[in-house]
């Protein structure tokens, strides 16, 4: 009887280690999406997500940004991409690197032809003197590739 | 996030077939999530991760947005007017707040 009982025990035991984990396997199922925005940490890594085995052409984009940054807080930058932005050939996506920050990801722009023009403002964070590195996919498949050094006096990023 | 009205500066007028420039600034912290209180508590992450600009109904800019983006972003983008229309730009943020803004675009 006493045997008996025990191993009920256990058996309840046993499910509940079950369906703790079953919880903590949901938990990491609903947390996937999380996952899959792991940041990136390194500008190869980030380059090959985009590019994979392509080689990118080192022309075509225009990156305006302060050769010297003395607040890498707030770094304004404008990139551009020559293209026609035509049906047959235009700038699906233009993707910005800070080669130098703890998430190397700064932002992808995605265009349409009703774009009219591949170009962007904005500010961003940079957390050292580091390269920021612009990647163009254009409809052709191809991709451009511009890079520019930005010294920064004080980090952003709160670092 | 503060519910505060971003700003937006589109022409007055434009002609069909002219590529404008839009411009936008909405106030956000734009918390890093790599940032730390005195007591050694990482700050959550809460960035606007998300911004779309349509036209009559259509995308035609979209931004995927990093930490790396300063606080209050500002984004500047262009588009060619295919006729009158009503612009909408939506931001989102890591806590699921939305700011959604319509705007008219006078032909002229």
């Amino acid at each position: 009887m006493t045997q008996r009982l025990e191993i009920e025990v256990v058996g309840r035991r046993t499910f509940l280690i079950g369906a703790g984990a079953s919880l903590a396997m949901a938990a990491f199922l609903a947390d996937l999406p999380a996952l899959a925005q792991e940041p990136v940490r390194s500008i190869d890594e980030a380059l090959k997500k985009v590019l994979g085995d392509t080689k990118p052409t080192e022309s075509g984009i225009t990156l305006e940004i302060p050769e010297i940054a003395e607040n890498g807080n707030t770094v304004p930058f404008t990139l551009a991409v020559d293209s026609p932005m035509t049906d047959a050939s235009h700038v699906k996506a233009v993707h910005v690197f800070a080669s130098g920050n703890p998430q190397v990801g700064v932002a992808s722009y995605n265009f349409t032809p009703a774009s009219g023009k591949a170009s962007v403002s904005s500010r961003m964070r940079l957390a050292r003197t580091q390269d920021v590195v612009v990647v163009a996919e254009l409809s052709d498949g191809k991709f451009l590739l511009g890079k520019r050094n930005v010294k920064v006096t004080i980090g952003g990023c709160g670092g | 996030m503060s519910a505060a009205k971003p700003r937006i500066r589109i022409p007055e007028k434009a002609k069909v077939g002219e590529v404008i420039e839009i411009k936008t600034l909405v106030q956000h912290v734009m918390e890093t999530g790599n940032r730390k209180t005195a007591d050694g508590k990482v700050v959550p992450r809460n960035i606007i991760n998300t911004f779309t600009a349509k036209f009559n109904g259509v995308e035609f800019f979209k931004a995927d947005v990093s930490p790396g983006i300063s606080a209050n972003p500002y984004l500047a983008f262009f588009m060619k007017v295919p006729g009158p229309g009503e612009f909408e730009f939506t931001w989102i943020d890591d806590a699921g707040v939305k700011i959604d803004q319509k705007m008219p675009l006078a032909i002229g």
